[in-house]
C-alpha cells in the first residue's frame, strides 16, 4: 500500500519541470480563447443557422476522410511493412508528403490532378461528368489528403510491432494470406489503426488550406468550421472564438470517449 | 520398419551460415522427439516441416505426397498442409476467445460456423477445459493455455503434429501435471508426432523414439533405452548423466588418455565406455581391496545436485562424481584437493564407436 | 470579460511577429534607425504593389526615413493594432474594417479616403466563356467564384449583382481576392468578381471584363495615422506623400480611381 505513494514522490523533476510547461504551453492559447469568449451571447449564438450546418458538415467529412484513409492507409502502411521492395525507403518519405507540404500547395496540387482541367479531373469530367472541386467529396478528399499520412504512420508502426508468429499460427491452422490479414493481423494491430484513425480524425477535422484551395467554401457544401472561423475573424472576433470553442468541445469530447473506447484498452 | 512411414522426411536447409542436413522418418501412432542443445537446428527442422522454412534440398513426404522437393519445384504452403503445430508460447490469438482459437482450424478448413464451433467445444471437453470456452487467453493460465494450444492444433486432425517444446514456458509443478496429461493426447493421436525438446525428461516421457541432433545434423537416434544407456556425443551423456570416454578397447581393456579401464563387456577397436557418476567413488588415499580401475585425480570443482553433490575431477580422464554430503564432509572436499577415483568394472559399459 | 494579461500576452506575441517580419523585409535596420526614423505602415494586401512603390519614392525624397510595411487582409491588420501592434499608419480596404479601429479609440483624427477600387469580372484571358456583364455569370453552367460576404470584395460584389438584379449560385465563396483570382487562373471557375486592380495584377493571364453595375458597388480605401504611433511625424509625412498628386499617379497606374470629393 506504501509503495505507490514512495514510487509517486519519488518523480523526477527533472522531467516534471519541463512536462508542466510543454502542458502549460498547449493549454495557454485555449485559456486565451476561454478569457476572451462572449458568455453573455453565446446562446444566441450558437443557435445562428450557420454555425450548426458547419459543424455537422465537418463532422460528416471528417468521418468520411477517416473511412477513405482506413480503407487506403492500412494496405499501404502494409505494403510499407511487410513487402520488401526496392525503392521502399523512398515510399515511406513520400507518404509523408502531405505532413510537410503547406496544406494550401497540398490544395493547389489536388487541384492541378482532380481539377476541371487537371489530370484525372478533366478525364473524371468527360467520361462521368464527376467534377470533385467546389464539392463536398471534394472537401473529403482535400482532408484524406492532408490527414492519411498520419493513419499510414500509426499503422506501419504497430505491423512492425506486432508478433508476426500469430501469423504464421494462422498458416499452419489453415489460414490463406488475406484471411491472416483480416483474421489475425488486422485485431492485433486494432489499437494502432484505432489510434491512427483517431489522430487523422483530428487532423481532417482542423483542416483548413487544402480545403478551402481545392473545394473552396460554400455554406452547407463546403464550409467545414475552420473555414467558417476563418471567415468569421475577418467580421467579428467574437464570432470566430465562440465558432473555435465548440469545434475544440465537440472534437475533445469525442475523442475523449474514444480514446476511453479503443486506445486505452492493450 | 514393415510398412512405409507416415513422414519420410530429408531435411536440407540453410538459415545463414547454418547449415541442416537431418533424416526424419516417422510411423504413424508414433511420437519422435528431437532432442538437442540450443542452436542444434531443431527449430528449423520443425519450420521447415510446418512449411515456414522451404527446404534447399532433401524432401519432405507426408502420408505419400510430397509437401516440399526443391528438385521438383514443389512446395506446398503451410496453410495447404496436414500439419498442426503447438508453439513454444502457444501464440493463442490474443484477440479471440479459447473456444474461437480452436475453432479456428476447421473454420479455415471449410467447415461452417456452428460446426467448428461444436468440434472446438468437444476439443475443449477432450482437454478438459469444456467449462473456459468463452475466457480470452489472458484469462487462462500457462497449463491451461497449453492444453488448449494442443486442442488447438489437433481440431485440425493433422496428419503430422509438431510441438515446439510444449512444456518450456510451464513452472515446475504445472509441468509435471501437464506432461502426464500431453502423455495421455499423443498416445491417441493417430497420425505421426514431432516433439522438439532440449529437455531430456520431456522426451523420455511423452516419445517413443529419440533422435538427437547437434549442429544441424542427427548424432543418435534410437529408443530411450539404447540412447540413455549407451549415449554417443558428450552431449547425450550429460543429458543422460554419464560419464562418457572414448578409447581404444582390447577385449575387457580400454584405454582412455592415459589411463586403462577395465570393463564388464568385451570389445575391439575404437570403443566407449561410460558409466555413471555415482559409479565413481572417492578416497583420500589409494584404496585397498577389489575395484581394479583406480587412478589419482584432482578436484576441479564441487556443485549441489539433486540430494547430493557432483564433484568435477582432473586427472588422467575427467569424470563427475556424485557423492553424499556426509561422505563430502568426511573427505573435506574443496577444489585443488588430491583423491583418488575409483569405478568397479561391473558398472562400465563399453560398446563399439 | 477580459483577462489583462492575455491581452498583453497576445500584444507582445503580435509585436514578436511583426518586429520578424520588418526586419526580414528591410535589411538596413540600425543605421537607418539612427538616421531619420522608421514609419511603419500596415496597409490592405491589395495595396503591397503600389505601397511599396510608394515607399520607395518617399524614402528618396526624406533620406534617412525607413518605410517598413506590414500587408494583410484588413481585418487581420485591424485586429492586430486593436490588439496593440505597433503601427503608424493604417490603410485599409473598406470603411468597415477601418471602423473597427476608431472605434476601438486606436485613430489619431478622422479617416480619409485615399482611393476607390471598382469591381470587374475577371476572365481567362481571351474569355473563353464569352462573359459580356453580370448577367452571363447566371447563365448554367459558367462556375462563377465570389468573395465571402463578409470580406469587403465580397459585400460589394453582393450590391452589384443585387443592383443587377442577377441570382446566382457561386461555387465557392473565397476568403480573400486571391484565392477568387487563383480558382479563375486555375481554370476551375469561369469567372470571378474581383477588384479591377487586383485583374490588373494578373494581366499576363486574365482578362477584366467592365460593368456599368460596378458603379453601385463602389469600394473606399480608408487612410489614418494611428494614436499609438511611434513616429507620428512621419506617419504624416508619408499620408501626405501618398495623397500627393505624385502618389495617386501610381495609385492610378494599379487601377485604383481618385475619391470623388477630394
Amino acid at each position: 500500500m506504501t509503495r505507490p505513494v514512495a514510487t509517486r514522490q519519488r518523480l523526477p523533476l527533472a522531467l516534471l519541470l519541463p512536462a508542466g510547461l510543454g502542458l502549460f504551453f498547449l493549454v495557454l492559447p485555449l485559456l486565451g480563447l476561454l478569457a476572451r469568449a462572449p458568455w453573455t451571447t453565446l446562446p444566441r449564438r450558437l443557435a445562428e443557422p450557420g454555425v450548426l450546418t458547419a459543424l455537422r458538415l465537418s463532422l460528416e467529412t471528417a468521418t468520411l476522410a477517416t473511412l477513405l484513409c482506413v480503407a487506403l492507409g492500412v494496405p499501404l502502411a502494409w505494403l510499407l511493412a511487410r513487402v520488401e521492395f526496392p525503392g521502399r525507403r523512398l515510399v515511406r518519405a513520400l507518404v509523408t508528403v502531405p505532413l510537410v507540404l503547406p496544406p494550401v500547395v497540398g490544395g493547389v496540387a489536388l487541384l492541378l490532378v482532380f481539377g476541371r482541367r487537371g489530370l484525372l479531373g478533366s478525364w473524371l469530367d468527360a467520361a462521368f461528368g464527376v467534377t470533385l472541386p467546389f464539392t463536398t467529396p471534394g472537401v473529403v478528399l482535400a482532408e484524406a489528403f492532408v490527414a492519411m499520412p498520419f493513419l499510414v504512420i500509426a499503422v506501419e508502426g504497430a505491423l512492425r510491432g506486432a508478433d508476426r508468429r500469430y501469423e504464421e499460427a494462422a498458416a499452419t491452422l489453415g489460414a490463406g494470406r488475406w484471411t491472416t490479414f483480416t483474421h489475425v493481423t488486422l485485431p492485433l494491430v486494432a489499437p494502432g489503426v484505432a489510434a491512427g484513425a483517431v489522430l487523422c480524425w483530428a487532423r481532417a477535422l482542423g483542416e483548413f488550406g487544402a480545403t478551402i484551395t481545392f473545394a473552396g467554401n460554400y455554406p452547407g457544401r463546403t464550409q467545414t468550421m475552420p473555414l467558417a472561423v476563418y471567415l468569421a475573424l475577418e467580421t467579428d472576433l467574437q464570432a470566430a472564438i465562440v465558432l473555435s470553442l465548440i469545434l475544440l468541445t465537440v472534437s475533445v469530447t469525442i475523442l475523449a470517449g474514444l480514446r476511453d473506447r479503443w486506445v486505452g484498452t492493450p | 520398419m514393415t510398412a512405409p512411414p507416415l513422414l519420410d522426411a530429408h531435411l536440407v536447409a540453410d538459415r545463414g551460415a547454418f547449415h541442416l542436413d537431418v533424416r526424419l522418418r516417422i510411423a504413424a501412432g508414433e511420437v519422435v522427439a528431437l532432442l538437442g542443445p540450443n542452436g542444434a537446428g531443431k527449430t528449423t527442422a520443425l519450420r521447415a516441416l510446418a512449411g515456414l522454412h522451404p527446404l534447399t534440398a532433401g524432401h519432405l513426404t507426408l502420408d505419400g505426397v510430397d509437401l516440399d522437393r526443391p528438385e521438383r519445384r514443389v512446395w506446398s504452403p503451410p496453410e495447404r498442409r496436414p500439419v498442426g503445430v503447438v508453439f513454444q508460447d502457444y501464440l493463442l490469438f490474443p484477440h479471440l476467445s479459447a473456444l474461437d482459437n480452436v475453432a479456428f482450424g476447421p473454420r479455415r478448413r471449410g467447415a461452417d460456423r456452428r460446426a467448428a464451433r461444436a468440434r472446438a467445444q468437444g476439443w475443449l471437453d477432450r482437454v478438459g477445459l469444456g467449462g473456459r470456452a468463452r475466457d480470452k487467453p489472458r484469462q487462462l493460465s500457462g497449463g491451461q493455455a497449453q492444453r488448449v494450444a494442443l486442442a488447438r492444433a489437433l481440431a485440425v486432425e493433422p496428419t503430422l503434429l509438431l510441438l515446439d517444446e510444449p512444456l518450456a514456458a510451464l513452472d515446475a509443478r504445472t509441468r509435471l501435471d501437464t506432461r502426464a496429461e500431453l502423455q495421455r493426447h499423443l498416445g491417441e493421436h493417430p497420425g505421426a508426432t514431432l516433439l522438439v525438446t532440449h529437455d531430456p525428461l520431456d522426451a523420455l516421457v511423452l516419445a517413443d523414439r529419440l533422435v538427437i541432433v547437434e549442429h544441424g545434423r542427427v548424432v543418435q537416434e534410437g529408443d530411450a533405452a539404447t540412447v540413455t544407456a549407451r549415449p554417443r556425443t558428450d552431449y547425450v551423456a550429460r543429458l543422460v548423466g554419464l560419464n562418457l570416454h572414448r578409447g581404444r578397447a582390447a577385449g575387457h581393456a580400454v584405454t582412455v588418455g592415459g589411463l586403462t579401464l577395465t570393463t564388464a563387456d568385451a570389445v575391439h577397436g575404437v570403443a566407449f565406455v561410460a558409466f555413471p557418476p555415482a559409479a565413481v567413488a572417492l578416497h583420500p588415499a589409494r584404496p585397498d581391496g577389489s575395484p581394479r580401475n583406480v587412478w589419482p585425480a584432482v578436484v576441479a570443482g564441487v556443485q549441489r545436485h539433486g540430494d547430493n553433490l557432483r564433484v568435477q575431477l582432473d586427472g588422467p580422464v575427467a569424470v563427475a562424481a556424485d557423492v553424499t554430503p556426509a561422505a563430502a564432509a568426511q573427505l573435506g572436499l574443496r577444489p585443488g584437493q588430491e583423491v583418488w577415483a575409483a569405478v568397479k568394472a561391473a558398472e562400465t559399459r563399453a560398446y563399439p564407436a | 470579460m477580459t483577462v489583462p494579461w492575455i491581452r498583453a500576452a497576445l500584444a507582445g506575441a503580435a509585436a514578436l511577429a511583426l518586429g520578424l517580419t520588418g526586419c526580414a523585409g528591410t535589411a538596413d535596420g540600425p543605421a537607418a534607425e539612427a538616421g531619420g526614423g522608421r514609419v511603419t505602415v500596415f496597409a490592405a494586401a491589395s495595396l503591397t504593389e503600389s505601397f511599396t512603390k510608394l515607399g520607395k519614392d518617399f524614402e528618396a525624397a526624406h533620406p534617412g526615413t525607413t518605410v517598413t510595411f506590414n500587408f494583410a487582409g484588413s481585418s487581420a491588420l485591424a485586429t492586430q493594432i486593436t490588439q496593440g501592434a505597433p503601427a503608424d499608419v493604417f490603410a485599409a480596404a473598406s470603411p468597415a474594417t477601418m471602423k473597427t479601429v476608431t472605434d476601438a479609440g486606436d485613430a489619431a483624427g478622422d479617416p480619409a479616403t485615399l482611393v476607390r477600387n471598382q469591381l470587374v469580372v475577371a476572365v481567362l484571358r481571351g474569355n473563353p466563356g464569352k462573359v459580356a456583364g453580370l448577367a452571363d455569370l447566371a447563365r448554367p453552367g459558367v462556375k462563377v467564384a465570389l468573395c465571402a460576404e463578409q470580406v469587403p470584395c465580397g459585400s460589394a460584389a453582393r450590391q452589384a449583382l443585387d443592383a443587377a438584379g442577377v441570382r446566382l449560385t457561386p461555387a465557392t465563396l473565397e476568403q480573400d481576392v486571391k484565392g477568387a483570382l487563383a480558382k479563375v487562373r486555375l481554370g476551375e471557375v469561369d469567372a470571378a468578381l474581383v477588384y479591377r486592380t487586383d485583374a490588373r495584377s494578373a494581366a499576363g493571364e486574365l482578362d477584366a471584363v467592365e460593368f456599368p453595375e460596378s458603379a453601385q458597388a463602389v469600394n473606399d480605401y480608408p487612410i489614418v495615422v494611428l494614436k499609438h504611433a511611434g513616429n507620428p511625424d512621419g506617419a504624416r509625412a508619408f499620408l501626405d506623400y501618398v495623397r500627393s498628386d505624385a502618389g495617386l499617379a501610381v495609385l492610378a497606374g494599379a487601377g485604383f480611381q481618385a475619391p470623388q470629393n477630394r
